[in-house]
């Protein structure tokens, strides 16, 4: 397994990837990638978009008009409900 | 009894009672972070009870992450405020079936996600289906990188530039991205959701992320361009 994780070539290394990654094993000391810069930098690359995208969206307010639309949708809800059960 | 306004203050903004669960938020949690548990476990039960005013706080709390959350997932605020609306009247319906197994605001991320997928799969994003289905087409599909002479973006990222990318990216990459990246969901939970394989989630996650490190790393010549 590690014998053949060392001859593993670009394509054969980053379609295993998926599977690599999310199984959350350490893969920084893959065999591959002590010998392929080109790997190492995806895979970094890959790990900071990933970081960068947990700090990315701000909380964002709803508009103040979505409460009334809510609560008049509740009040027919309830109103449709108390109907039916009379 | 009538419905009040909700207050357009949460309490953290008032600087009020300070959140149990914001001092350690779980990865996929919403709201929770204006009032106490017991607060809201109190407000909870009084909505239960059929108080209008206690579902109105409720909403006031939680608003902000479950507009944020539809908003991250579909990527249209208009869509977003209909999927927010429709997730506050389901946890309505539904008020009574919570029985506190879990915390309160977990309990409505689910909800939430659970709508939103409801929605999209209304408006026929067939996620149950095999990769083909949720593939992009062929011409939107990442790169593989072998090859690539310029390969790194030195750990720096344009925040406003990723937000973007991550807009624009084709609707079944965009979800299991976000679910698993921003919103914090195992595999084997987005799997669940999604209704297909692990290796689906992994494999669509994968791709979602090689998808924007190629508009990232393309983005300098396509502004050099214009």
């Amino acid at each position: 397994m590690r014998e053949s994780a060392h001859n593993l070539s670009c394509e054969e290394f980053q379609a295993q990837l998926p599977d690599l990654i999310g199984s959350g094993e350490e893969i920084d000391d893959h065999p591959h990638l002590n010998s392929c810069k080109l790997c190492r930098a995806l895979l970094a690359d890959l790990d900071t978009i990933a970081q960068a995208a947990r700090q990315l969206f701000p909380v964002e307010e709803p508009p103040s008009s979505l409460w009334a639309h809510i609560k008049s949708a509740i009040v027919f809800e309830e109103a449709a409900t108390s109907k039916n059960g009379q | 009894m009538p419905y009040c306004t909700p207050s357009t203050q949460s309490p953290r903004e008032t600087g009020k009672s300070p959140s149990v669960e914001a001092a350690h938020p779980p990865a996929s949690c919403i709201g929770s972070d204006c009032t106490t548990n017991q607060d809201q476990a109190a407000l909870l039960a009084r909505a239960q009870a059929g108080d209008h005013e206690a579902f109105a706080q409720l909403y006031s709390i939680h608003k902000k992450k479950v507009f944020s959350l539809c908003l991250r997932m579909v990527g249209n605020v208009a869509e977003a405020e209909d999927l927010t609306q429709e997730a506050f009247l389901q946890f309505h319906r539904k008020i009574d079936t919570f029985r506190g197994e879990s915390a309160l605001s977990t309990w409505l991320h689910r909800l939430t996600v659970n709508v939103v997928l409801m929605q999209l799969r209304k408006k026929g994003l067939q996620l149950n289906s095999l990769d083909e289905i949720m593939e992009p087409e062929s011409d939107q599909r990442p790169g593989r990188s072998f090859g690539a002479p310029d390969l790194s973006l030195s750990g720096v990222i344009d925040r406003l530039a990723l937000q973007r990318a991550i807009e624009d990216l084709p609707a079944g990459y965009r979800l299991v991205f976000v679910l698993h990246d921003i919103e914090g969901f195992e595999h084997n939970e987005i799997a669940s959701l999604l209704d297909f394989s692990i290796g689906n989630s992994k494999s669509q996650l994968h791709k979602a992320r090689l998808k924007l490190r190629e508009f990232l790393l393309n983005r300098p010549r396509q502004e050099a361009r214009k």
